[in-house]
């Protein structure tokens, strides 16, 4: 196993709850006292991707570039050029769909050390609708040469993530999330670029989630327990580079592979799930996310049920699965 | 022509229960955005009232006025003036932002309910409103194309690629109206990122370009009626409004840009506006 992660003791109904977006806040807060080159950019959503607390302590570092998220993008390029650490906020649409093409050509052909923290990514944005719904993100990153992309699971997870993208150089992508989330970790869990995490053992399936499905799947998982399955669950925090070595391991021990995300299935976390299976141990597999439509207005709840991304769905899913 | 001392009236009237639409609607949804529809209430219902052709029976006519909504988070009020149109019925509005609704948090393409296009992402607007102008044109049609935009979506780049293509193919069918309430999420926009002078940089951009007083019916009247006339360019107005305009608590403040009120404060917005009622 390359890592076996601590889960925080979760006492069900009375979990602490934080939106990554606020542990991201307060992750730049320490980076910004810690570090003179930090930099951080937003584009007049500095009170929803939580960068205030930044711009408040450090207004010198700290640039609003208004509602332009294609000069942000441009404008955190040419920073990097001159040595900054440039983190660079806005939604998750906002910040990988609007500047898409400045983000492949100033960012990542010269490699440079851009951080994009996106917030308000995927489903659980709610009632705003499809047209600040990403779901595309994590595919239009991921495809990128030079960019990693790394979708924590929760504050904690969050948190270290920040510091982490903070100490290596080049391009990132960090996809947060809106809603406040149970905290999964406990203070000892050790985020780690590129490595996979389990979460919970088990041998008859493998759940692979990322982000806020990672606490459905866990659900999920006492659910299939119940029924006599047990399901191993792994947090690929990491989409690219992807844990190639977790991954191959644990469709070998399980047999079968069930992956959960909040994103478009095509491009996607089961798409990179999936290149990695067919290339070294192909078993049989199945994706849940959304099938190839745009969401729509509702409580986050109410749209992760709607479109199957809830711990029951999951549980389902896994069962037709294994009967596959 | 210009407009009589009574048709002035009932267009406030409309503006004014645009407002109380808002506010319920907004406070129904818990979540939402009041402020820029209660300050854009009156010059677009001055627009949907006297200019804009849509009705229900034309709905899906080719050569029926388009509309588009720039600034897609002000919605509530462009739902509320669809109904007043007949567009929708009433009772729907009040399922805005909610699960199944039609009604999204930013609006999505439907003609049956005279929504010409999906918004919600600042800067797209203008030009496809450009387009729709373009292939009015082309077809020969009589129509106009007005599109809404704001101080704020005035910061994005594509807008400006828009502005300079649309005087370039010499629009004259095509309107844009401009929120400018030096106001979006995070503060005053003079602060934020100063768009300075929008009607010179119209002008700078081959259009024909005017100041408005966004909350007086008449003058906006009559800068659409100018606008009409001029048919070699494109025209933009500039109207200068106060954001949360009619709710005291709300008006110029940038902490109402986004947030419902609650029971007590829209209660209070509701009184506040009866009392001033027209
Ligand atoms: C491309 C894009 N970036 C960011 C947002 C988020 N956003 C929604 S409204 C808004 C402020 C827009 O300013 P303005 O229209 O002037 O706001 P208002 O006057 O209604 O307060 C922002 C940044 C968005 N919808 N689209």
């Amino acid at each position: 196993m390359s890592t076996t992660q601590t889960l925080a003791p979760l006492a069900t109904g009375e979990a602490r709850k934080m939106a990554t977006r606020e542990a991201y806040g307060a992750a730049l807060l320490e980076l910004g006292a810690q570090r003179k080159d930090v930099v951080v950019l937003d584009a007049d959503l500095s009170g929803s991707t939580k960068t205030k607390a930044f711009s408040q302590a450090h207004p010198d570092r700290f640039f609003n570039l208004g509602v332009a998220e294609a000069n942000m993008i441009g404008t955190a390029a040419g920073l990097a050029t001159t040595g900054l650490t440039v983190f660079a906020s806005s939604f998750a649409m906002f910040a990988a769909g609007k500047p898409w093409e400045q983000i492949r050509q100033s960012v990542c052909v010269p490699e440079l050390n851009v951080k994009i923290c996106a917030t308000h990514a995927g489903l659980t944005v709610g009632e705003d609708g499809k047209s600040h719904q990403m779901l595309e993100d994590v595919a239009l990153m991921r495809v990128l040469p030079h960019m990693r992309v790394i979708v924590p699971a929760d504050g904690v997870e969050a948190a270290q993530a920040v510091h982490a993208v903070a100490a290596a150089d080049g391009p990132f992508y960090v996809r947060l999330s809106r809603a406040s989330t149970p905290i999964l970790f406990s203070e000892d869990y050790r985020f780690e670029i590129g490595k996979g995490a389990v979460l919970r053992e088990g041998t008859d399936l493998c759940l692979v989630a990322c982000g806020v499905t990672v606490a459905a799947a866990l659900e999920a998982a006492d659910l299939l327990a119940q029924q006599g399955t047990n399901a191993r669950v792994i947090n690929l925090a990491t989409i690219d580079p992807i844990d190639t070595e977790l991954l191959v391991q644990s469709a070998r021990q399980c047999g079968a592979v069930l992956t959960v995300e909040e994103h478009q299935i095509r491009g996607g976390l089961g798409d990179a799930v999936a290149h990695v299976l067919v290339h070294h141990h192909p078993v049989p597999m199945d994706m849940l996310g959304m099938d190839d439509e745009f969401g729509q207005s509702g409580g986050a709840d109410e749209l992760l049920a709607h479109y199957g991304l809830d711990a029951s769905s999951i549980a389902r899913r896994a069962q037709e699965l294994l009967r596959r | 022509m210009t407009l009589t001392q009574s048709r002035i009236l009932e267009i406030q009237q409309t503006a004014h229960q645009v407002r109380e639409d808002v506010v319920r609607m907004v406070h129904a949804a818990a979540c939402g955005h009041p402020g820029g529809p209660l300050g854009m209430a009156d010059f677009l219902s001055t627009l949907f009232l006297e200019h804009f052709n849509l009705t229900p029976e034309n709905r899906h006519a080719p050569d029926r006025d388009r509309f588009i909504l720039g600034n897609g988070h002000t919605c509530a009020g462009y739902y509320a003036l669809l109904a007043r149109k007949g567009l929708i019925p009433q009772e729907e509005l009040m399922s805005f932002r909610k699960f199944g609704s039609r009604l999204q948090g930013h609006p999505h393409r439907n003609l049956d309910m005279g929504i010409d296009f999906s918004t919600g992402s600042l800067g797209n607007s203008l030009s496809v409103a450009v387009g729709m102008a373009l292939g009015a044109r082309l077809a020969g049609y009589e129509n106009r194309v007005y599109s809404i935009s704001s101080d704020g979506e005035s910061q994005e780049g594509q807008i400006w690629e828009a502005a300079t293509s649309a005087s370039h193919y010499r629009l004259g069918n095509l309107t844009v109206i401009v929120d400018f309430n030096n106001i979006q999420i995070d503060g005053e926009m003079r602060k934020v990122m100063d768009v300075r002078d929008l009607r010179a940089k119209y002008e700078a951009f081959g259009w024909h370009a005017m100041d408005v007083d966004g909350h007086d019916v008449l003058a906006v009247h009559d800068a659409l009626e100018a606008a009409q006339a001029v048919t070699d360019r494109p025209s933009a107005l500039i109207a200068h409004t106060t954001i949360g305009k009619g709710v005291s608590f709300m008006e110029g403040k940038a902490s109402w840009h986004g947030v419902a009120p609650n029971d007590e404060q829209a209660a209070q917005a509701l009184e506040e506006l009866a009392q001033s009622a027209p």
